[in-house]
Order: structure tokens, then sequence, then C-alpha cells
């Protein structure tokens, strides 16, 4: 049972990763696909609303590392031997990313257009767009990968054998299923943040990017089946159905909310949305960390270990919780998040 | 290249990398924080663009700090997987501790950083103090991990953890927090004391620098004294913990009453002598056990395929001593200087520009006395450090790729760093929130 609970804590740490930083790798995607006239200003924004948050939101994703080697010690060690390729590109794009995000915040200015961004300054830009283009992708592929029944654990040990296991048909549409979706995220959430002109532009980027994760969910669905029937199966029971129900109804609900020009209700469902499909996978997977050999009580440590680890989950989050509500509030609360145009201070 | 020394060249690249930014996200929130409060309390404006020119390198350092440590994190997986199998249960409740202080950190360096026109004067004072606090916390719980592999405890070999809190039981952690933690400020001080003394070399001797200079010293000097102290509680302990490390430290050899300290030399293994040493009789011995003539273990207690490397460990030693000792003259010269009331001379400034590395110098240097010294053990007498290696190949390619990487970083890192030092700010620039980060996309 504790066992169980871990699991559950690390889909919540990925779930929560996946919502806000999730919307960060998108506004580097937008970032990098700057278009139109108002693209300086596109930028403005993006950079604006990721600036204060994007660390805080990151540190999600050393949550779900460190809950996985201290709940889970053997099947972190077989998905570092097995996603060796993927996780060291991972990293790449995550350093790439953070760095190249501050280091183009500090570069100077050109010096023959005031105002306009330095040589340093749009080189940093570019690797910051493709770093947050390539991360959600790869991060994809890992989370397919650990579904696929690809990568083989025996004895603890990964046994090789056939291609790479995150370079498969499955592993490859999660991928560009995760880029999607981070890409839907940031516009729905940027709708929000900006007003006049710029909401109307992300407004539609987020409706491009909606029409993307319906795209990337119908090639998916033949894949599953074919490939994967275990999760086929698992997602179409009766534990994770209803999740997966809300998902695609609160999936519906955004997309009517984008179109009718609601952006806080797109907002609110895209959340419900992504939170949904991600834990309705996460019970489908159960009780596989990596399917078919590593199991959630295969893999866990010792009974004291997750034990301390879920006693410690309320107090950390009595700290947690009320910091991020006053960071968010001040960033992104109804009088403070809007950004009608770059400003001038 | 084989898999064991490519996997120990990334880690060794990875954690001195990290290390520097780790060291300066403890220590430039201490600084920007003071500065900060001496400005609400004085109304000075200098006091003010200290504390906005600090977080700016705060917010910089910090990010690059962030991404190395997720770097870190997942390293310990690929580059240590049997190790981590074995032990992440074991250690996995200090990083989870340390992952809510550090999550702590970055949002309150996120409502520092931005939050100049949002907060209260008051609110924004106190956000800066919880992220030098949490900055703290975060680095004494990540050694609480560290100080459990050089002295494991809690748990029996073959079976589980007999307890969850094994790696705060462990007796080498607090010894390695305090240590460690005085090391952060000594290194964050003088590196950025350098920036004010080369102003002021420059002929800035403005009421900005000359603040810059007193604080950064002020708080580098006050770790350095306590340093030496810190330094010889935690030499006493692994004197009697660890006793190969300390001989590998010390370059010495053989078992004896009456041990020197051996300064400098070159020390060879093979016919167990040092070469071209200064000897200082018995020293050890004292500082050791309190005792002029007390025993103080020599390598060959221990069997010979047990010893770490003697020559790295013990050079790392004599740095690390002889950085802290130059920098406490340091520290010692510019306060007497400011107790007479003069002005700094150029010499002083000059001498505080050469020893602005040392710090960091000391830091890295204390280190590998630290890594090098608990080797050839990942987890000290229970398991060797080539049996916890990742079996996939490839490993040098990924080390080669990272410290191309860290290079490529480091340097624009310091390029965009020595742009912020220069000069001090004009009195209407504030930290790039809209429009100087936007501007720069």
């Amino acid at each position: 049972m504790p066992a169980d609970l871990a699991a559950g804590l690390v889909l919540a740490a990925v779930i929560a990763y996946a919502v806000l930083a999730g919307a960060d790798f998108g506004g580097g995607v937008w970032d990098a696909f700057g278009r139109g006239p108002r693209r300086d200003a596109q930028r403005d924004a993006i950079a604006h609303a990721m600036g204060p948050v994007w660390e805080a939101n990151h540190v999600w994703l050393i949550f779900v590392v460190v809950l996985l080697f201290t709940c889970f010690p053997t099947a972190y060690a077989a998905l570092s031997e097995g996603l060796f390729v993927p996780f060291h590109l991972v990293l790449l794009g995550i350093i790439l990313r953070g760095a190249a995000f501050v280091f183009r915040a500090y570069s100077p200015q050109s010096v023959r257009r005031p105002g306009r961004p330095g040589r340093g300054a749009r080189r940093w830009g570019a690797v910051f767009g493709a770093a947050s283009v390539i991360t959600p992708v790869l991060l994809g592929m890992c989370l397919g990968a650990v579904s696929a029944g690809g990568l083989r654990v025996a004895d603890g040990r990964v046994a090789a054998a056939g291609a790479a296991p995150w370079l498969r048909p499955l592993p490859l549409a999660t991928g560009g299923f995760a880029l999607a979706v981070c890409a839907y995220l940031a516009a729905v959430y940027l709708a929000n943040e900006t007003s006049g002109e710029l909401r109307e532009d992300f407004r539609r980027r987020a409706l491009a990017a909606g029409t993307a994760v319906v795209a990337m969910s119908a090639l998916m669905l033949p894949l599953l089946y074919v490939r994967a029937p275990h999760l086929w199966h698992g997602l179409l029971s009766a534990r994770a159905a209803p999740v997966l129900a809300v998902g695609v109804a609160a999936a519906l609900l955004s997309g009517w909310a984008l179109w009718r020009r609601r952006p806080r209700l797109a907002r609110a469902a895209t959340v419900a949305q992504t939170a949904c499909l991600l834990a309705g996978w996460g019970i489908a997977q159960h009780p596989f960390i990596i399917y078919p050999d590593v199991t959630v009580h295969g893999a866990a440590a010792h009974e004291a270990t997750l034990r301390f680890v879920l006693w410690s989950t309320p107090f950390g989050m009595a700290l947690l919780l009320p910091s991020l509500w006053w960071l968010f509030r001040v960033f992104k609360g109804p009088a403070m998040g809007v950004h009608d145009e770059p400003s001038s201070s | 290249m084989d898999t064991l020394a490519a996997a120990r060249a990334q880690m060794e690249v990875s954690l001195a990398f990290h290390m520097v930014f780790a060291a300066l996200g403890i220590g430039m929130p201490l600084l920007m924080t003071i500065a900060e409060a001496l400005w609400l309390r004085t109304g000075r404006a200098h006091y003010r663009d200290l504390a906005r020119k600090w977080a700016k390198a705060t917010a910089l350092t910090f990010a690059i700090g962030a991404v190395s440590g997720t770097a870190l994190s997942f390293e310990l997986g690929l580059l240590w997987p049997r190790f981590m199998a074995f032990a992440g249960g074991i250690i996995g409740p200090a990083f989870a501790l340390e992952g809510y202080a550090f999550f702590l950190e970055a949002i309150f360096l996120g409502l520092y950083l931005y939050g100049w026109e949002r907060l209260s004067p008051r609110a924004h004072l106190a956000a800066g103090a919880a992220v030098a606090a949490s900055g703290v916390l975060s680095g004494v719980l990540v050694v609480a991990a560290n100080a459990w592999m050089q002295e494991p405890v809690g748990f029996r070999p073959g079976e589980s953890p007999t307890s969850a809190l094994a790696p705060f039981l462990s007796p080498a952690w607090g010894q390695m927090a305090l240590h460690s933690t005085l090391s952060c400020y000594i290194a964050t001080g003088f590196a950025a004391a350098g920036v004010y003394a080369l102003g002021m070399l420059r002929g800035r001797r403005d009421a900005y620098h000359r603040a810059g200079l007193a604080l950064t010293l002020a708080v580098a000097t006050a770790a350095a004294l306590a340093q030496p102290l810190s330094g010889h509680v935690s030499a006493q302990h692994v004197a009697r913990n660890q006793p190969a490390k300390l001989a590998a430290a010390e370059a010495h050899f053989h078992t004896r009453r009456g041990a020197p300290v051996i300064v400098a030399g070159i020390p060879d293994a093979e016919t167990r002598t040092v070469r071209g040493a200064l000897r200082i009789p018995r020293l050890l011995s004292f500082l050791a056990t309190e005792d002029f003539d007390g025993e103080v273990q020599g390598l060959d207690a221990v069997p010979r395929a047990l010893w770490p490397n003697v020559a790295v460990t013990h050079l790392a030693f004599d740095v690390m001593v002889g950085s802290a000792f130059a920098m406490i003259g340091l520290g010692l010269w510019f306060w007497l200087v400011r107790w007479r009331r003069r002005e700094p001379g150029r010499w002083l400034l000059r001498a505080l520009v050469a020893g602005s590395p040392l710090g960091i110098v000391a830091l890295e240097a204390g280190w590998i006395v630290t890594e090098v010294g608990r080797q050839p053990w990942i987890v000290r007498g229970v398991m060797l450090t080539r049996d916890g290696v990742t079996p996939v190949a490839g490993v040098a390619a990924t080390f080669f790729g990272f410290s191309l990487l860290y290079l490529v970083l480091g340097t624009a890192l310091a390029l965009l760093l020595r742009r912020l030092a220069t000069g001090a700010p004009p009195a209407e620039v504030v930290v790039p929130r809209t429009a100087e980060a936007a501007h720069a996309g």
C-alpha cells in the first residue's frame, strides 16, 4: 500500500510538471515559431510570463527524479540504463533551455538599433527556442518507452534487445503528442495573460495546437491498439476509462471555450484535460513502472523509506503550497497577469 | 577510456561546474539581503544599487546552478545505476527534503527578482531572507547524502535500511555541513570583493564601490576566520573515523607517535616517502589527538588496494589550507587598514583582485580531498566505486559532450558576469522584468 501511494505521488509530480513546466516549454515553442508583425511583442509576452515562475516549475521534475530513486531505486537504475541516451539528450535540452533563457535576458541590446536584441541575445534566443521544442519530445518519448514494452529488464539489469526502446513508433508518437500538449498549454495560458491583438494571436495559436493534439491522439489510438494492447486495455478498463472520459470532455470544453473567446474557462479546462489524460495513463500503467518487467511493488524501497517520504509530504506541502500560491498570485493574479504591451520601465 | 574512468570524469566535471553555482547560490542571496536591509535602514541609495546588482548576479548563477543540479540528479542514475539501486532508498530521504528546500528557494527567488515593484519593501526583504535561508538548508541536506557515503550508518550490508533517517544519522554530517556552508560564504565573498577592488583600482572610489568591498569582505572574513576552527573539528573527526583519508591528505604513510605535519612535497606511494616537503614536527599528532605524542594512523594501516590517490589528495589538501590562510591574511589586512581609518591602498586592492578566485579554489580543493580521499569506495567500506558504475557503453562520448557544453556555458556566463560587474548601475535601471528580459528576445 505505501508503494502504491508513493507511485501516486510520483504521478502527481509528473502531472504538476506537465501542467506548469509544460507550458514553459510551449512558450519556447511559440518563441521559436514567432511570426507576423507582432513577433517581438509575442516574445516579450512569453518572456514576461515565464520569467518569475519557470525555475519553480522546473523543480517538479527534480521531485519526480528524487521520488523515483528514493521510493523505487531499482526502477530508477533500470530507467537510467535503458534510457541512457534519451536521458542525456533531455539533460542537454534542459541545460541549454534554462541557460539560454537567462543568458538572452542579460545579453546586451543591439548597438545600432537601441531597444532591439543584440547578436548574442538573438543567438541565445535561437538556442532557447530549439531546446524548448526538442526537450518535450524527448520527455514524451521516455514516457512512451516505459509503456510500450520495448524496455526489458531481467534481474535488475536492462536486457538489450532490438532497436532502442525509445525509437519505436509508440514512443515517437508520444513525443509528438507531448510537444503538441505543451504548445497548447502555453498558448492557452498566454491568451489569458495578454489582451487585444496579442490575445488573438495566442488564441489562434492555441486553436492550431489544439488541432495538433487531436491529430496526434488520432495517430496514437491505432498505435496503442496494435503496438501496446496491454495499455489499450488498461486505458479502457473500468478504473481508467472514467478519468479519461473526463479528460476528453475537458478537452472538448477547452476547445469550445477558446472558440467562444472565454480564455479563463479554456485555461481551467486545459489544465483538467492534461491532468486527467496523464492520470488515466498512470492508472492504466499500474502496477507497472516499466512494462512488463518492473512493477511498483517489485521495485519499492524499504517500507521505512516509503513511510518517511509519505509522512514528510504533508509537511513539505504545507510550506510549499502557500509559497507557490503567493508566487502565482503576485505574478499571475487577475490584476497583475495581463500583459498589455511591452512596458517601457 | 574505460567506462569507470569516463564515468568518474563526467561526474567530476559536472560536480566541479555545479559546485561553483551552488556556492554562489548560497552566498549571493545573503549578500543581497544584507545590502537591502541596510538600504531600508539607512535609505542610502548605493545599498539599493548593490542589492539590485547582486540580485542580477544571483539570477544568472542560480539558473545555471538549477539546470546543472538537475543534470546531477539524473547523472547519479545514469553513471552509477548500481549504486543508486542499492543506496537510492537510503540517501533518498535527504534528497526528498532537499527538494522542498530547493523548491522554496526557487519560489522566493522568483518573488525577489521580479517583485521589486510588486511587493512591499518588508515583504521583498523577507523573500530575500527566505532565499538565503532555504539555500543554506538545501546545501546542508545535500551534504547529508554525501556524509552518508563517507560514513554509512543505519543499515546492514545486504539488507534494507534499518532507519529511513540513515543519512541524518551519519556522524560526518554535522562537521561537513558547517565546513561546506562556511566555504560557500568565503568563496562568494572573496569573488565579489575582487570586482569592487578592481573598480577602485580603476579610480571609482565612490560610496558604491567602498560599500561593496566592505560588505563582501565582512561576510568573507568572518567566515574565513571561523573556517580553521571548523576545519580542525573536521580533521579530528576524519582522523578518528576515516583514517585513510586523513593519512592521504597529510601524505602520512607510516603509523607513528609524534607525527609531523607535512607541507607540500611530492608523495610517492610506491616508496612511501614524500620528496621535498616541509615538516613541522609533532604537529599532526597534536592536531589529530590533542597530544604531541599521540599516535596517528598512517596509510600502512590500510591494505594497499584500498588507498586513495595520495598525491592528488595531499596536493588538494595543501591547496585548500594554503588558500584558506591566504584569504585570512587578505581579510585581516583589509580590516586593519580600515580600522586605522585609511583608504585601501593599491597593493591591498591588487592583492584582493588576485585573491578573488581563492575561495572557489579552496572549495574545489576541499571537495577533492573529501571525494578522492574516499576512493576506491563509493560508499566507504560497503561498495566500491567500480561496482556502482553503469554497464552502458558510450560514457566517454557523454563525458566529452558534457565537458564541451559546460565549457561553452561557463565562458558565456563569465562574459555576461563581467559585463554585469563593470560599473555602478544608473539610478533608473531595475531588474530585468518585462522590458529588459523581453527586448532581449
